[in-house]
């Protein structure tokens, strides 16, 4: 029961781990919080689904499901973020949100309101760990979130990019006057976040067997609170808040109960951390001076 | 016309809803999606109490205020501890968490919410959609008289000046703090005021009419008709709100053509449409201005050269 719960919460902990360290780069660089990412997760679903739907290949999902979700972030940078970038927080935050619902609106249109299976088998054995099992999906996700979180880490730590980003980060005029083309690192960090969107809208998708348009709902506001949590725009702590959250709400729903739905409790978290300790568990780089 | 009626109720409800955000948003520069979830408080108290307690609807407007302005005290509370956009996303948390509880507590009725909630009346008359419009007028009429008075108080210009510099303001001893809680308790009281008006006018009040997206709409509306305006919240209520009976078609793309309304704007126009500096203003006033040169000029007498 615990192996199993502990099993649980680190699949679901790897997800929105997946969900949340897109947006948290953009934040850390630009200091948006960009909700429309979730919308990059329900195309690169769709885009997913139907491409599965016509070559059965997973990967050549995977693949077209990126490219999708890339080429709209990158569109949206260009387009709405970048002319509005001087206006202070606020309004680019509510832009996004206006991005988020319309999109789910053309989600609706396009696709239509039903969810939709994505019944694609995953090529991995189901494997017995302490007497639960561990299915094929959850090894993917779970292969899938180290991957990608490592990479993450290494590109972040120790290639050009991620000092670059780390650069821009904490000035952006500063490293534009350094000869660092800022735009050009903007760019690539949403073409980097929105693919994060896209593997996650796939994996959730192929995991719970349904896509549907209002399927960002919960990881948008899940992914607010692991961002803020995890100290804004700081890649690890939006790792270590999202394993936190999904091992929070894995157990306090096995073991505790509650009378919301568990749903509501990265929220509660999130109300409570920012009461008692508003610069989040780990503060942001930025905040270090 | 009782149709017409009705989408009037519609839009005066929601010009209550904009032009009591606009104390918060457009005064005190504060974010708040989350408005609707406070007339889903004041809504859901006013729901509650005149079908279980038979409370009648004139006390349930009181009820409804004061419910919804102490929730509204919390929020600010906590928006003094943070910074506009960690504030955003935490009344997008609070709408959620308030929708939740609407739909688990079963003080609130549930997921079904709650129905056969009682006509009100008046001198003995059972309200009919008239009244309820009356009623309604009355309410924005109270709302936006409350709105002006604020702007020319002290404590209204002190909002402002919290909007455009905090660390200023507080220097010249405007006390920051109090002013924000007072600012949300009073935006989130009227909200919820819209409440118990809209409850026993829909008969009936359900968990989903309160969401997030909803806030979203009330936010769109005020940034469309402009920011920080009395004028510019009742015209985005008006426009926006008769846009999608006017235009049957959109009603099915609503949220698309909020959310691109929402985007022009913000890209394009950002002060709204009668907001203070918006081209609509500018080029009214330089009209005016145009139009009072000329009179002054066809009034005035000949120059003396010419009555040589």
């Amino acid at each position: 029961m615990v192996v199993s719960s502990l099993i649980n919460g680190i699949v679901l902990g790897s997800l929105y781990a997946l969900i949340a360290l897109g947006p948290s780069l953009l934040y850390g660089i630009l200091r948006i919080l960009d909700i429309a990412n979730v919308a990059g997760l329900t195309l690169g679903a769709y885009t997913g689904l139907k491409v599965f739907g016509a070559t059965h290949s997973l990967p050549a999902a995977l693949v077209a499901a990126i490219l999708a979700s890339a080429a709209f972030g990158y569109l949206l940078q260009r387009f709405l973020y970048r002319p509005i970038l001087g206006r202070g927080p606020l309004i680019p935050l509510i832009a996004s949100i206006g991005v988020f619902i319309g999109m789910e609106e053309v989600f609706r249109l396009a696709f239509g309101p039903y969810p939709l299976d994505f019944p694609a088998p995953v090529p991995l054995p189901n494997v017995h760990v302490g007497g639960t099992v561990v299915t094929g999906v959850q090894l993917l996700i779970l292969i899938v979130g180290v991957v990608v979180l490592v990479g993450t880490w290494y590109a972040l730590r120790r290639t050009r990019l991620g000092l670059v980003w780390r650069a821009t980060s904490q000035d952006r005029e500063t490293a534009s006057a350094m000869g660092i083309n800022t735009g050009l690192v903007i760019a690539t960090i949403f073409l980097i976040g929105y693919a994060l969107a896209a593997i996650s809208g796939v994996l959730l998708g192929v995991n719970y067997n349904t896509v549907y348009p209002t399927m960002g709902d919960i990881p948008a506001y899940k992914m607010l609170a692991i961002i803020v949590l995890g100290g804004l725009g700081n890649p690890l702590g939006t790792i270590a808040a999202a394993m936190l959250i999904g091992l929070v709400e894995t157990f306090v729903v096995a073991y505790v109960g509650f009378v919301l739905p568990r749903d509501a409790i990265a929220f509660i978290v999130l109300i409570v951390i920012l009461l008692v300790r508003p610069q989040g568990l780990l503060p942001g780089e930025s905040f270090r001076s | 016309m009782s149709y017409l009626i009705v989408v009037g109720v519609t839009i005066v409800i929601y010009a209550i809803l904009t032009v009591s955000l606009n104390i918060v948003v457009g005064y005190v520069g504060q974010p708040n999606l989350a408005q609707s979830a406070f007339f889903g408080i004041g809504a859901y108290f006013a729901a509650v109490f005149s079908t279980r307690y038979h409370v009648s609807f004139w006390w349930t407007i009181p009820l409804a205020f004061i419910t919804a302005g102490a929730a509204g005290l919390l929020l600010g509370a906590i928006s003094l501890r943070l910074r506009e956009d960690f504030l955003a996303i935490t009344t997008i948390g609070l709408n959620f968490v308030v929708v939740a509880v609407f739909q688990y507590v079963p003080f609130f009725g549930g997921a079904m919410g709650i129905y056969a909630i009682p006509l009100p009346s008046i001198a003995g008359h059972q309200f009919g959609n008239t009244t309820f419009l009356v009623v309604g007028l009355v309410m924005l009429a109270f709302v936006m008289v409350a709105s002006k008075y604020l702007e020319h108080t002290w404590f209204g210009a002190s909002l402002m000046a919290i909007r455009d510099d905090e660390t200023a303001a507080s220097s010249i001893g405007v006390p920051v703090a109090s002013y924000k809680v007072v600012a949300f308790a009073l935006s989130t009281a009227f909200a919820g005021m819209a409440g118990s008006l809209y409850a026993p006018f829909l008969s009936a009040v359900t968990p989903t009419s309160f969401g997030f997206t909803e806030s979203v709409v009330i936010l769109a509306m005020l940034i469309f008709g402009g920011l920080g305006t009395i004028r510019g919240a009742v015209l985005g209520a008006l426009i926006l709100g008769a846009l999608p009976e006017a235009f049957r078609f959109i009603s099915n793309y609503r949220l698309l053509t909020f959310g691109v309304i929402l985007l022009l704007m913000l890209r394009f126009q950002p002060v709204g449409l009668v907001g203070d500096e918006s081209v609509l203003v500018k080029l009214t006033r330089r009209s005016v201005a145009t139009l009072q040169r000329q009179r002054r000029r066809s009034r005035e007498p000949d120059p003396p050269s010419a009555a040589v």
